[in-house]
């Protein structure tokens, strides 16, 4: 196809994406037939690749640009069973006492807020209607903006806006501290020596809620919202393995595969990997948010990508056979 | 003595680290945040002569109008631009009363980061989802068993990971389902696969830090 | 008639309106104002003990208590108190929540005597932001020192395998220096470097090599800095233009010794520029852009990725496929090993990558540390053997392999 043509595909669809009425969803019919397209396209190229058109990696992204777009204005809605890592995680949450201290980490930027934001909201909702008190910090500069924009969104829900949540009193933000790891170590001794302020600028002593909260000890359960390096490895290496802290994580799916050593061996109690962690502990608090949306574009993308799977071992036979016909 | 030094600075560091991880005695349980700290002011200087040597190399290409000069002069003008806002909030901050920060929200530097830097890093964040697609479209190919074994690990795992696999084999008893197979895959083989890279990576680490550490490994040092 | 039902009518009335004062709970309510009604306390833990924490600084004491027979009924928290002496005047170490019978004092100080007691705390909150308190106290014990230990024997597994290890990798350096023939097998990746570059003098284009986003702190960035003075060395023998672009500037400022070294010591150090070593920047993402823009332009034959990568990976890899180089890669991050397995032509899988250096100088002391970090991993395998075989017979040595 023509190069210029792809531009022409592109700039069609974003005039009519921003044409379109919103917010815009299908009925489910429109949904059906939406897949059914999608589904005879892949048919399509496949039946070509078997004849020998081999197709170029613009196609696939096309393709996974239009698996990841249509499912935002179709009415789907899948059901999601919570699995075992995130159900652990789930428990050791609910079962803290209203009044419990949790420490909050968010080690992530925006990049990755697709992943890890709605699990920060939902857990945020979850402590707030269940009378946590919350310590937000991070060793990420931007996760304690992120954990800012979390809360924000959570206080304007009724439920919680009822409650006359106050700052200082039932949740606090002490902001991002630089040095990694050595933080956490530090944090075993004393809170106040790495955050002596808050975002705000207030005094750790002055805030009611830091009022007795010298170390690790005085917390009942770590949440970590990580996407790389400063992470749950590292909260598992010293806060856990150091300090006995109960550690929970929410990783990107990237991460997820190497932190599951941690999580079979119980130094981790539970782990929300991915759009599918997040769906999953949206499920499980029942704070139903944006993973759930989400989860349908990466339910799409993925099929879309075993069928180019399909199709690209298709190519891979139809060249086997044509090397042996001309050996033959 | 000009590679001497480094050597010798290297082996103290080294062995004063190695002794600060076993022994918790004061002075020993000091030496991690001294050195933390040094570690971290000299990046924080150092960070200077990146930023010079980035700013040198645009005008180079600029005045010498190399093929990519247009791309120097964005780097000059966005690099100025952020600094020139933060500057601007910082010293209109500390006349507030309180003080505040030139990150606040609303100020012209938060402006930029949510409405220019945080979109551009989420852009090529999802570029991921593109290559991934393009790369499996490439990689996961039978041409051998252990490619197949891969293969069908991926089929299992991407089709298992979404609420489309509980959708067509929700009728299959738990431990038939695709679901129940992706988190097979995950707890079992790739975490036993990942432990042994971890170890491998481990032993890696120790031997290569023992090498720096008694001056056996020069190479980083001498080219 | 009709007055007696209007009164009996009325009585009803009033009696049905005042029912809600007879139908007070005990339950803990919200105050109004000053209205401060007399508060239960609930009885002291009955017992209390302290002790020195084990294999620290000195600077904790572990206190632990019986929790208190009105721990379910009444209690909010527990109080820690300290004091210098048991007579006190004593401040509050630290709290827990009701349920919790264990706190470690991290605010002590080595050497001096400490007195501890547990306060059982009912407390009510008033809508006026004050609180009513009921406490009840366990009686005062003391006098606790807590004592810095010389060795932390918790980590005493950790110092036998490291000793092991060290011991290892000695006895097969000197082994390799006294002459013997040691054997590492190939690698395919690092015997793919000397190509890479020939395929790029051939074309006349760039080789690039990425070192990560990782700072000098990191080993994996030393292990690349190892092998980007190799691929100087080859590139400025065949005078092929080397481009390394760098996301730390200490990074930037050893790579560039470590090339000026190699480029000076083939003879050609009129060859090297400063630039070729360049500073990008520390954001990961603007990093992996500056990249693909100068890959896509450059189009560059031969490309390293060799240190600490993350997302960006993936990226920088296709990248680089699309514009028709050869790619090795190593790392030490073994979420990123997949996708550089998936885009490159070879990939170094974890501790190749710090073998590298000892494989392609084939000097004998890195070839023996090599050897002595294999007999190292062969002792750690028969260890996960033994103790698998010795769990399935029930008896559970995990411990020994704990670290903390």
């Amino acid at each position: 196809m023509k190069k210029y043509y792809y531009w022409i595909i592109l700039a069609a669809l974003i005039i009519v994406l921003i044409l379109l009425p919103k917010p815009l969803i299908v009925s489910p019919t429109v949904s059906t037939i939406i897949t059914v397209l999608l589904g005879l396209a892949l048919a399509g190229v496949l039946v070509l690749t078997l004849r020998g058109h081999m197709i170029g990696r613009r196609t696939v992204f096309l393709f996974i640009g239009v698996s990841l777009t249509l499912p935002f204005f179709m009415n789907y809605r899948m059901p999601i069973k919570v699995s075992p890592e995130v159900q652990t995680l789930y428990d050791a949450i609910a079962k803290l006492p209203p009044g419990s201290k949790v420490l909050a980490a968010f080690d992530y930027d925006p990049p990755s807020a697709p992943e890890l934001q709605p699990q920060a909201e939902a857990f945020m909702a979850f402590a707030f209607k269940h009378n946590l008190k919350v310590i937000i910090m991070g060793l990420w500069p931007q996760g304690p903006q992120q954990a800012d924009m979390a809360v924000t969104k959570v206080l304007q829900e009724p439920e919680i806006r009822a409650k006359n949540l106050r700052y200082g009193v039932d949740y606090v933000n002490l902001g991002f501290q630089s040095g990694n790891e050595f933080v956490i170590q530090r944090m075993g001794t004393s809170f106040s020596g790495m955050f002596p302020r808050d975002i705000y600028n207030t005094d750790y002593d002055k805030i009611p809620l830091l009022n007795g909260v010298e170390n690790f000890s005085n917390i009942d359960f770590v949440f970590n919202l990580s996407s790389g390096q400063p992470g749950t490895v590292e909260w598992v290496q010293i806060a856990v393995d150091r300090y006995g802290v109960k550690l929970g994580a929410g990783n990107t799916a990237v991460q997820a595969p190497s932190v599951y050593p941690y999580l079979s061996s119980r130094r981790l109690t539970g782990l929300a990997g991915g759009m599918t962690g997040a769906a999953e502990f949206e499920q499980a608090t029942k704070e139903i948010g944006k993973a759930n949306t989400y989860i349908l574009s990466q339910s799409f993308s993925h099929m879309v990508v075993i069928a180019f799977i399909i199709i690209g071992n298709a190519a891979l036979f139809v060249g086997y056979r044509k090397s042996k016909q001309k050996g033959a | 003595m000009k590679r001497e030094i480094p050597l010798i600075i290297t082996f103290v560091a080294g062995v004063a680290f190695v002794l600060q991880y076993f022994i918790p005695h004061y002075p020993f349980n000091r030496f991690e945040n001294i050195f933390s700290d040094w570690f971290s002011i000299v990046g924080a200087f150092a960070i200077w002569l990146g930023a010079l040597s980035l700013m040198k190399l645009c005008l180079l290409n600029i005045s010498k109008k190399s093929s990519d000069w247009p791309i120097s002069l964005l780097i000059i003008v966005s690099f100025l631009a952020i600094v020139i806002a933060g500057a601007i909030d910082g010293f209109h901050g500390l006349n507030n009363v309180p003080a505040t920060s030139f990150r606040d929200p609303g100020t012209n530097f938060d402006w930029l980061y949510q409405k220019v830097y945080t979109p551009l890093s989420s852009t090529m964040f999802a570029i991921l989802a593109f290559f991934v697609a393009s790369a499996s479209y490439r990689a996961f190919r039978a041409r051998n068993t252990a490619a197949t074994l891969l293969l069908f690990s991926a089929f299992f795992v991407m089709i298992g990971r979404v609420p489309v696999g509980d959708y067509l084999s929700g009728w299959l008893p738990e431990r038939m389902q695709l679901s129940h197979w992706a988190n097979w895959l995950m707890a079992f083989p790739n975490t036993a696969g990942q432990r042994a890279v971890m170890i491998g990576i481990a032993l890696g680490t120790v031997s290569t830090s023992l090498r720096i550490i008694l001056g056996i490994e020069r190479s980083h040092l001498e080219g | 008639m009709d007055r007696l039902k209007a009164l009996l009518f009325l009585t009803s009335v009033i009696i049905l309106l005042c029912l809600p004062a007879f139908s007070q709970t005990d339950a803990p309510t919200r105050l109004v104002g000053d209205a401060k009604p007399a508060i239960e306390s609930p009885a002291g833990p009955p017992s209390v003990e302290a002790k020195d924490t084990k294999n620290d600084d000195g600077s904790a004491i572990d206190v632990s208590w019986q929790l208190s027979p009105d721990d379910q009924r009444l209690v909010t928290k527990y109080q820690v108190l300290r004091s210098k002496s048991s007579t006190g005047p004593f401040e509050v170490a630290g709290e827990t929540t009701k349920g919790q019978h264990t706190y470690t004092d991290n605010g002590v100080k080595v050497g001096e005597s400490y007195f501890y007691k547990i306060a059982a705390v009912y407390e009510i909150k008033s809508t006026d932001s004050t609180s009513v308190t009921g406490k009840g106290e366990s009686q005062v014990i003391g006098p606790i020192k807590p004592i810095a230990q010389w060795f932390n024997m918790r980590r005493l597994n950790v110092l036998i395998w490291l000793l092991v290890t060290c011991a290892a990798i000695l006895f097969y350096i000197m082994q390799a220096k006294s002459g013997k023939e040691l054997y590492v097998r190939k690698i395919a990746g690092i015997d793919a470097v000397d190509d890479a570059i020939g395929r790029a003098t051939e074309m006349g284009r760039k080789v690039f090599f990425v070192p990560g986003i990782q700072d000098m702190d990191d080993v994996a960035t030393i292990a690349a800095i190892t092998i980007l003075g190799r691929v100087a060395r080859i590139c400025a023998t065949n005078e092929t233009m080397l481009d390394v672009p760098v996301s730390r500037s200490l990074v930037m400022v050893t790579a560039r010794e470590s090339v000026r070294e190699a480029y000076g010591k083939v003879g050609r150090p009129d060859a090297f520029k400063e630039d070729q070593v360049h500073y990008v920047t520390d954001d990961q993402f603007g990093y992996a852009a500056a990249i693909d823009g100068m890959v896509m332009r450059d189009k560059p034959a031969a490309m390293f990725y060799m240190g600490g990568f993350f997302a960006e990976a993936l990226i920088l890899a296709e990248t680089g496929n699309n514009a028709g180089a050869i790619q090795i890669a190593g790392t030490n991050q073994p979420a990123q090993i997949p996708f550089f397995v998936a885009a490159c032509d070879y990939t170094l899988i974890g501790e190749e990558l710090f073998a590298a250096s000892a494989y392609l100088e084939r000097e004998p002391r890195l070839l023996g540390s090599l050897k002595g970090q294999d007999f190292a991993k062969g002792l750690f395998l028969l260890a996960i053997f033994l103790l698998l075989i010795l769990a399935m017979f029930g008896y559970n040595w995990v411990s020994i392999m704990d670290v903390s």
